[in-house]
C-alpha cells in the first residue's frame, strides 16, 4: 500500500519545467528521503503533493486522495512543516499549540490532551509560557513540527526541517522523527545533510526537475562505477589542488571532512598508493555528489 | 588582523556575547560554530562595525572601530540583499557603485569574479530565478567587488546543497590562497575541518578555539562506531556504559572512557538479544563529535 503515488507528475512556470514526468512510490510507514541540488523541483514536488499547487500535467494520490481534485480533503489529513518555521514569535509556546489546534478545529478535551502530548514530544513542558522569539533554533524547530503534527496526520510532510540548526538539536528532531515512523506515520522529507539521508528507508534523487532514481541507501550506495579511497590529510583543500594538478586518473576528487575522497576505476586505484589511501564504502553524502556531477557531465566520465 | 578582547554584547536584559576574546592571524581561514542562539551572528555584526559591543576591547586590521576600515572589509549576511529583479550583473553594478567605484573598474572587476565564481553565463538572469547554491555564489561575489583584505561570511552554505558547498569551499580556499583572511561561522562539521583554526560558541562564550587537529586531540573520550541495521540501539544499550549514543550517518557512534571495556560490554549486549552487528571498533573523533560532547557538556 502506498501512502503517496504519482505518475508523470509535472508542473510548468511560464517557458520554465520546474518538475517534469515525476513517477513516485512511497510506501505507508516508511520514511522517504527527497534529495537533490537546490533549485531541483523537491518544494514543488511537496506542495504539490499537499494540494497546494496544482500540477499542469500528471498527477497522483495522497493518502488515496487525488491531489488535483480532492486538495481540500489532503489538507486536512496531511502534517506539513516548511523550511521556515511558522511560528508566531509574539505568543508563548502554548499559545502557538493552542492557535494551531484551533485551525485543525479540534474538540476541546482531545486539544488539551494533544498539546500536552505535543510539549512533551518536544521537551518544551519546561517553557510552555515563554515567548517564541526567546527560543533558540533547536526548540522552535521541534515547536514546529509539534504544530504540525497536533492532529495526528497518518503523513508528515517536512521540507528541509533542520537547516540551520545545530548538531546535537538535529539528532533530538531525528529520535522524534524515528518514533512517529514506529507508531506508524509515513515521513516525506527533503534535505541537504546527507547524513540525515542516511536514516531514510527509500531515498529519491531530483535533478532539474526530473526523478533520477529512487531505490533505498545501500542499494544507492552500489551505483559508483569505481572505487572510493579516503586519503586522510589535515589540508584537504591543499591536498586537493595538488591532484587536480597532477593528472593522476582519477574520476572524481573532493574534500571530505578531514580528508579527501577519490573516486578512481579499480584498476587505476594503485595510482594513489603514494598517498596511503583506505578503500571505503560510500556514504550517501558520495553518491550525492556523484549523481550531480554525472548528470552535469563533468568530472565524472 | 583581529583582537577581541572581553566583548559583551547585551539586547536589553538578553546576553547575547559574554566575555569573548579572540585574534585572528593574517592568512587564517577561521571558523566559528555553535548551536543557533549562541552568538555567532553578534559577533560578526560587531567584527563589522554593524553592531558596537555593549563592553571590551576590539581591533580590526588595527582600527578599534570597523567603520574606519571597512572599505578593507568584506561582509556577507546571513540573509543577502540581491535584488530580486535585477540581474546578476546588474547586482553587482550596484554594489560597485554603492562602494564609489567608476563604472570602467565595476566591469573590468565583475567580469574578473563573475569568472572566478563560475556565475559568468548566467550574468543576465533575474537573480530571483537563481538556484540557493547560485544565489550564495552572487552574494560571495558582491561581497568580493572591492578586494577585501579580510572577509566575513555568516553562514554562507545554510541550505546549500553538498556539490555547491564543496565548489562555494573551494572559491573561499582560492581566495584564501591569494591573500584574503577568512572569518566564516557554519552549521556543517565537515566544513569546519576545512578552517585553520575553528572556535565552538556556545550561549555567548568561546568554549573551545584551536585547530581542528588539537580539537580532536583534546577529546576527553573514545569513540567507538557501530554498524548495525538495528534502530532501537539506544534501548538496547541502555544497561551498557555508555557516556552518550549518537546516530551517526548510517552507523552510531557509541562515547565511553574506555574503549576495550565499552566494545566487550556491547558486543555481549546486543549478542545477548540477537542483533546482527557488521563492525563495532573504535575509530578517531571527528569534529562532530568533538562539537556534540561540547555542546553537552556545557548544556
Amino acid at each position: 500500500m502506498y501512502a503517496v503515488e504519482t505518475t508523470g507528475l509535472t508542473r510548468k512556470f511560464g517557458d520554465f519545467t520546474a518538475v517534469d514526468n515525476v513517477s513516485l512510490h512511497i510506501r505507508q510507514g516508511s520514511i522517504y528521503g527527497f534529495l537533490g541540488p537546490n533549485g531541483s523541483g523537491k518544494t514543488t514536488v511537496i506542495r504539490m503533493l499537499c494540494g497546494l499547487l496544482a500540477p499542469t500535467a500528471g498527477g497522483g494520490r495522497v493518502l488515496g486522495l487525488d491531489i488535483a481534485a480532492d486538495s481540500e480533503a489532503i489538507k486536512h489529513q496531511i502534517g506539513y512543516m516548511s523550511q521556515k518555521f511558522s511560528l508566531y514569535d509574539d505568543l508563548t509556546v502554548d499559545e502557538n499549540l493552542a492557535f494551531y489546534a484551533g485551525m485543525y478545529s479540534l474538540p476541546r478535551e482531545r486539544e488539551q490532551e494533544r498539546i500536552a502530548a505535543m510539549l512533551a514530544l518536544a521537551g518544551l513542558e519546561k517553557r510552555r509560557r515563554e515567548l517564541v522569539a526567546g527560543l533558540s533554533g533547536g526548540w522552535k524547530q521541534r515547536l514546529a513540527l509539534g504544530c504540525s503534527i497536533l492532529h495526528n496526520p497518518p503523513i508528515l510532510f517536512l521540507d528541509e526541517p533542520t537547516g540551520g540548526v545545530d548538531p546535537k538539536s538535529r539528532r533530538l528532531f531525528w529520535d522524534i522523527i524515528y518514533d512517529l515512523s514506529r507508531q506508524g506515520t509515513t515521513v516525506m522529507v527533503t534535505t541537504h545533510f546527507m547524513d540525515e539521508a542516511e536514516h531514510c528507508d527509500e531515498i529519491g534523487f531530483i535533478f532539474e526537475g526530473t526523478l533520477l532514481t529512487s531505490d533505498s541507501p545501500t542499494n544507492l550506495k552500489k551505483s559508483l562505477p569505481g572505487s572510493l579511497l579516503a586519503i586522510p590529510t589535515p589540508e584537504p583543500m591543499a591536498l586537493l589542488a595538488e591532484l587536480e594538478a597532477g593528472g593522476r586518473p582519477y574520476l572524481d576528487v573532493y574534500p571530505f571532512g578531514a580528508s579527501l575522497h577519490v573516486l578512481a576505476a579499480p584498476d587505476k586505484v594503485d595510482a594513489f598508493a603514494a598517498y596511503r589511501p583506505a578503500v571505503i564504502p560510500p556514504s550517501l553524502e558520495d553518491i550525492f555528489v556523484y549523481l550531480v556531477k554525472s548528470h552535469r557531465k563533468e568530472a565524472v566520465a | 588582523m583581529i583582537a577581541l578582547e572581553n566583548i559583551v554584547k547585551k539586547y536589553g536584559p538578553t546576553v547575547a556575547v559574554d566575555g569573548v576574546s579572540l585574534t585572528v592571524a593574517q592568512g587564517e581561514i577561521f571558523g566559528l560554530v555553535g548551536p543557533d542562539g549562541a552568538g555567532k551572528t553578534s559577533i560578526i555584526r560587531i567584527l563589522t562595525g554593524i553592531l558596537a559591543p555593549t563592553a571590551g576591547r576590539l581591533s580590526v586590521l588595527g582600527a578599534a572601530n570597523p567603520e574606519d576600515v571597512k572599505d578593507r572589509l568584506g561582509y556577507v549576511p546571513q540573509k543577502f540583499s540581491l535584488y530580486g529583479d535585477l540581474t546578476v550583473m546588474e547586482n553587482i553594478r550596484v554594489l560597485g557603485a554603492l562602494y564609489g567605484q567608476g563604472a570602467a573598474e565595476i566591469e573590468q572587476r565583475a567580469a574578473a569574479i563573475l569568472a572566478f565564481t563560475n556565475l559568468l553565463p548566467f550574468k543576465d538572469r533575474l537573480a530571483d530565478n537563481l538556484s540557493g547554491g547560485m544565489k550564495q555564489k552572487l552574494a560571495l561575489a558582491a561581497g568580493l567587488m572591492h578586494r577585501p583584505q579580510l572577509f566575513f561570511l555568516d553562514e554562507p552554505t545554510t541550505g546549500v546543497d553538498p556539490v555547491s558547498r564543496r565548489e562555494f569551499w573551494q572559491m573561499l580556499y582560492r581566495l584564501n590562497k591569494e591573500g584574503t583572511t577568512v572569518f566564516v561561522s557554519t552549521p556543517y562539521m565537515d566544513e569546519a575541518e576545512l578552517c585553520t583554526r575553528v572556535a565552538f560558541m556556545h550561549n555567548g562564550r568561546i568554549v573551545a578555539c584551536d585547530s581542528p587537529q588539537g580539537l580532536r586531540r583534546a577529546y576527553p573520550h573514545k569513540v567507538l562506531e557501530l554498524a548495525t541495521a538495528e534502530k532501537s540501539i539506544k534501548n538496547l544499550l541502555a544497561g551498557c556504559r555508555l557516556l552518550d549514543i549518537n546516530p551517526f550517518g548510517d552507523k552510531y557512534h557509541l562515547v565511553a572512557d574506555d574503549a576495550a571495556a565499552a566494545t566487550a560490554e556491547v558486543g555481549a549486549a546486543l549478542a545477548a538479544v540477537g542483533v546482527p552487528v557488521a563492525s563495532l571498533a573504535e575509530v578517531p573523533p571527528t569534529l562532530e563529535d568533538v562539537f556534540v560532547a561540547l555542546a553537552s557538556e556545557v548544556a
